[in-house]
C-alpha cells in the first residue's frame, strides 16, 4: 500500500500498511547508511527547515543529517530564540516561514496539537518532531524498526514501557504504532506518573516492575525528568531507582532474550543502570539512534513523493 | 395602547404547561391571558400562527467586554445578540478590564447599556477588589449602585477568611453572591478534564473532583454564614449529591449549569479545536446526562449561556495557550432546544431554567407570562432547521464551538417591555 499522507503528524493517523511502508523503506536506508558513499539524492532541489521551539540536541542532528544525506538543502531554527521572544503567534511565525516556500518543514513544540495547527497554515510537508505531550511519530517508527530488526518481527510481541508515561509523548506515539501492530502492551510506573484513563488504551498498567516485566520481549525505558521532583510526582531519585530504575536484577524477570531501549537522552543510575545500559547483549540504544537517521529519511523521502504529485504542491 | 398576541402556544414555566392561546399588553405589562380563540378586540393584533411564546430567556453571565476590550463585544453588539437570542435581560459578569469593583464604574456599566442596548442590562460588580481575593468591594455602595450580585466570576477566593468575611457582610446586606467552585490547587494550568481523551491528547487535565472540593468549601462556608449563595457552573455528577444535601438542609443555595455543558462533551474538543476550550472544561458523556438530568428535577436551577467573548487572536493558538469561553447569546436558546427535541427536557423545563428560576433568585417580575409581568417574551419556532454560520452572529467575536453545525430552533421576534427588539427578516 502506497503511503498517502500529505504531513507525518502523529502515528495515530497512520494505517498499519503505511507504517510498513514507512519501516521497509527505512531498512533499505539503514542498510545503505551502513556502506560508505551514503549519499543519495531523494530530496535534492528541496528546502528542509527544522524549527525547534524546544531544546533538542539528537532528534535535530538526526532529522539535520538524514535531510543532507538526502540532498536536501537544510535549515535549523532555534525558535526560542527568535521571534517568540517578540511576542509573534504561532500562526505568524508560520505564515512567515510558509512564504519563503520551505518544502519540508520539522517541528518541535512544547504544547500538545501545535504542530497541528501550524501544518494547517503551511503549504509544505510537516514532520512532527514531537509536541508537547502529545505524540512523537518518528521516535516511534525507529523504535519500531529497531524491535523489527532485533526480533525479526513486530506483532505479537509483549512490550514493556516503564517511567514516566504521563509526560511522555514517546509513549503516546508507541502506544498507538505497537497497538495498531497488535503487540501486547504494559505501563509501567508509579501511578503519579501513569495518566488516568491509561487502563482504557488497551493497555495493561503495573505499578510494580516484576509483575510488569514479566515474560516481556521489550523494555523500554523512558527519561524521568529532574523537575518531576518539584511536582511531587515521586518522593527522590534514588528511591525511584530503587523500585523503577531498570538493572540486571529487575531484567531478570522478562524473556531470556528480552531487549533493552531507551529514547535518550539517559540518566544512568536514575532509570537505567548503566552497566546494563552498555551491554551490547540486551541494550539497543545505539542502534535506536542509527535507526533514527534512517527512520527519518524514509519519512522525508515518502512525503516529498507526494508532495512532487501533489497538484498544488509548492513545486514548480 | 393595548397590542394582543393571538394563535400563540403559551409556554408557562409556572404551571409546566403548553397552551395555545392568546396574550394582551398594555404599557409593558401582559394584561390579560386565556387559551383558545382571542376574544374580538380593538386591540393591535399579533397572528403568532402556531408558534410559540415563551417568557425572555434572563441570562445570567453574561460578559460583555466593557469596559476594556470593546474589540471583542460592547453593550451594544451584546445587545443585539442577546435580542436575537431571545435574551430579554443580561445580567453581565465584572471581569472586564479594569474588573467592576467599584461604583463609579459600574455607574459607567449602567450608562453604557443604557445608551446601547436594546434589552435590560443588570450588572454584577466583582466580590473583591481587583478580583484578587483579598479586600471586599464596597458591597453596600454597589447595591445602591444596582449590583444584582457579586461575583470574582472565574477567580476563586482562595483565602477562607476573607471570603467568610466577605459572605457575612453581604449577608447583612441581603446580597447573593455567585461563587465559582472549583479546587484552585487541583486545577491550576488544566485545560480539559482528566481522563481517557485528555491523557491521548496530551493535554494538562483536572479531575472533576476539583468542582467537588470547590462545591464543599463554598457550602461549609454558606452554612458558617447564612448568605444567599449561587454556584454559576455545576458541571459534573459528583457536585450533585452535596448540591441536594444543602438545598435539604434549608440553605439559601441554587446552582448554574452553561449550556456547552449540556449540549457538548469532552470529545466535542477533537483535534485541538480551541473553539471547545471553556472554564471549566467540556465533561465526560456521563457527566453530561447527568446534568440533564439536574435540570430536568430541578436541583440544577438555572441554564446560562456563559457568553465569552473572545478575538480571534486569542483562540487561534496550540489549545494549551489559547484563551477559554464561547459566545453564546445567540446559541442559548437553539442549544437548548436540542435537549426539547431529544426528548430529555420538556419546553417548560427549559424555560423554567432559562426564564423563571432566574429571574426568582434575582428577584425581578420578569420569567413568566402571568398577567402583571413585564411584557419581556420570545416568539420562536422550535423546528425550523438551519446551519449555523458563525459569522453572521451578531456578536463582535465568532467564537462558537456550533459553527458549521445543524441546529433547530429559531427565534422570530423579541419583546422587551412590550416593544419588538428583534424581528426575525
Amino acid at each position: 500500500m502506497a503511503f498517502r499522507q500529505k504531513h507525518l503528524l502523529s502515528i495515530e493517523q497512520l494505517h498499519p500498511d503505511e507504517i510498513q511502508t514507512l519501516l521497509d523503506l527505512s531498512d533499505k536506508y539503514a542498510d545503505q547508511n551502513r556502506k560508505s558513499g551514503h549519499g543519495s539524492s531523494a530530496l535534492a532541489g528541496l528546502t528542509q527547515v527544522n524549527m525547534f521551539f524546544e531544546n533538542s540536541t539528537r532528534t535535530l542532528a538526526s532529522f539535520e543529517l538524514a535531510g543532507k544525506r538526502l540532498g536536501a538543502t537544510v535549515m535549523n531554527m532555534s525558535m526560542q530564540a527568535s521571534s517568540i521572544k517578540k511576542g509573534e503567534t504561532l500562526i505568524d511565525t508560520a505564515l512567515t516561514l510558509n512564504a519563503m516556500h520551505p518544502d519540508l518543514l520539522v517541528v518541535r513544540h512544547p504544547h500538545s496539537g501545535a504542530v497541528e495547527l501550524l501544518s494547517e497554515k503551511v503549504n509544505c510537508a510537516v514532520l512532527n518532531a514531537g509536541d508537547g505531550r502529545h505524540e512523537h511519530p518518528t521516535q516511534a517508527l525507529l523504535d519500531a524498526l529497531t524491535i523489527r530488526r532485533a526480533k525479526g518481527r513486530l506483532h505479537r510481541l509483549t512490550v514493556a514501557i516503564c517511567g514516566d508515561i504521563a509526560h511522555s509523548r514517546v509513549a503516546r506515539s508507541n502506544i498507538h504504532l505497537l497497538g495498531k501492530m497488535e503487540n501486547r502492551l504494559r505501563l509501567i510506573g508509579p501511578p503519579t506518573l501513569i495518566p488516568p484513563g491509561a487502563s482504557d488504551w488497551g493497555v495493561e498498567v503495573y505499578d510494580n516492575m516484576a509483575e510488569g516485566l514479566k515474560d516481556a520481549d521489550v523494555v523500554m525505558m523512558l527519561r524521568l525528568q529532574k523537575e518531576r521532583m518539584d511536582g511531587a510526582f515521586i518522593p527522590s531519585e534514588r528511591e525511584y531507582y530503587h523500585r523503577y530504575g531498570l538493572d540486571a536484577d529487575k531484567l531478570r524477570a522478562a524473556k531470556d532474550d528480552a531487549i533493552v531501549m531507551h529514547p535518550g537522552p539517559m540518566n544512568r543510575g536514575v532509570e537505567i543502570d548503566g552497566t546494563l545500559a552498555d551491554d551490547i547483549n540486551r541494550s539497543h540504544i545505539q542502534e535506536q539512534v542509527e535507526m533514527g537517521v534512517a527512520v527519518r529519511m524514509a519519512a522525508m523521502d515518502l512525503l516529498a513523493r507526494n508532495l512532487r504529485q501533489a497538484p498544488t504542491g509548492v513545486m514548480v | 395602547m393595548k397590542t394582543l398576541f393571538k394563535n400563540a402556544r403559551l409556554i408557562d414555566p409556572v404551571a409546566g404547561t403548553v397552551e395555545t392561546g392568546f396574550l394582551e399588553i398594555e404599557d409593558g405589562r401582559i394584561v390579560a391571558r386565556g387559551t383558545g380563540k382571542a376574544p374580538k378586540s380593538d386591540a393591535e393584533t399579533v397572528d403568532c400562527n402556531d408558534k410559540y411564546l415563551a417568557p425572555g430567556i434572563v441570562d445570567i453571565g453574561v460578559k460583555v467586554s466593557e469596559p476594556g476590550e470593546r474589540h471583542k463585544e460592547s453593550f451594544r453588539s451584546a445587545g443585539q445578540a442577546a435580542a436575537a437570542g431571545g435574551v430579554t435581560t443580561m445580567v453581565t459578569r465584572p471581569d472586564t478590564l479594569p474588573a467592576i469593583d467599584n461604583p463609579e464604574t459600574l455607574e459607567f456599566v449602567t450608562r453604557r447599556a443604557n445608551e446601547a442596548a436594546p434589552v435590560n442590562v443588570l450588572p454584577m460588580a466583582a466580590l473583591t477588589r481587583g478580583r484578587r481575593g483579598r479586600q471586599m468591594v464596597e458591597i453596600g455602595f454597589m447595591l445602591d449602585a444596582g449590583a444584582v450580585a457579586f461575583t470574582d466570576c472565574d477567580t476563586v477566593v482562595q483565602d477562607n477568611k476573607v471570603l467568610s468575611r466577605c459572605l457575612t457582610y453581604a449577608r447583612s446586606l441581603g446580597a447573593l453572591v455567585i461563587g465559582h467552585p472549583q479546587d484552585p490547587g487541583l486545577s491550576k494550568g488544566a485545560a480539559v478534564t482528566s481522563g481517557k481523551f485528555a491523557s491521548l491528547k496530551g493535554l494538562p487535565y483536572v479531575s472533576p473532583m476539583a468542582e467537588r472540593m470547590g462545591l464543599d468549601r463554598d457550602l461549609a462556608l454558606v452554612e458558617m454564614t447564612g448568605v444567599r449563595y449561587h454556584a454559576d457552573q455545576i458541571t459534573v455528577a459528583r457536585s450533585l449529591p452535596p448540591l441536594e444535601r444543602a438545598k435539604k438542609n434549608g440553605l439559601d443555595v441554587t446552582a448554574g449549569v452553561s449550556i456547552h455543558h449540556l449540549a457538548l462533551n469532552e470529545l466535542d474538543v477533537g483535534d485541538y479545536r480551541t473553539f471547545f476550550k471553556v472554564k471549566p472544561p467540556l465533561r465526560s458523556e456521563d457527566d453530561r446526562k447527568a446534568m440533564v438530568a439536574a435540570v430536568a428535577s430541578g436541583l440544577i436551577d438555572i441554564i446560562s449561556s456563559m457568553h465569552t467573548p473572545q478575538d480571534e487572536e486569542s483562540k487561534r493558538l496550540p489549545f494549551e495557550e489559547a484563551a477559554s469561553g464561547a459566545v453564546a447569546l445567540e446559541t442559548l436558546l437553539p442549544a437548548a432546544l436540542r435537549l426539547y427535541h431529544s426528548g430529555e427536557l420538556t419546553l417548560p423545563q427549559l424555560f423554567r431554567a432559562l426564564s423563571l428560576n432566574p429571574s426568582k433568585r434575582l428577584g425581578l417580575e420578569t420569567g413568566s407570562l402571568n398577567v402583571g409581568a413585564p411584557a419581556d417574551f420570545v416568539l420562536f419556532d422550535p423546528d425550523l432547521p438551519f446551519v449555523l454560520d458563525r459569522f453572521k452572529l451578531k456578536s463582535k467575536s465568532k467564537n462558537t464551538p456550533f459553527d458549521g453545525q445543524r441546529m433547530q430552533g429559531k427565534v422570530l421576534a423579541t419583546y422587551v417591555g412590550g416593544k419588538p427588539v428583534y424581528r426575525r427578516s
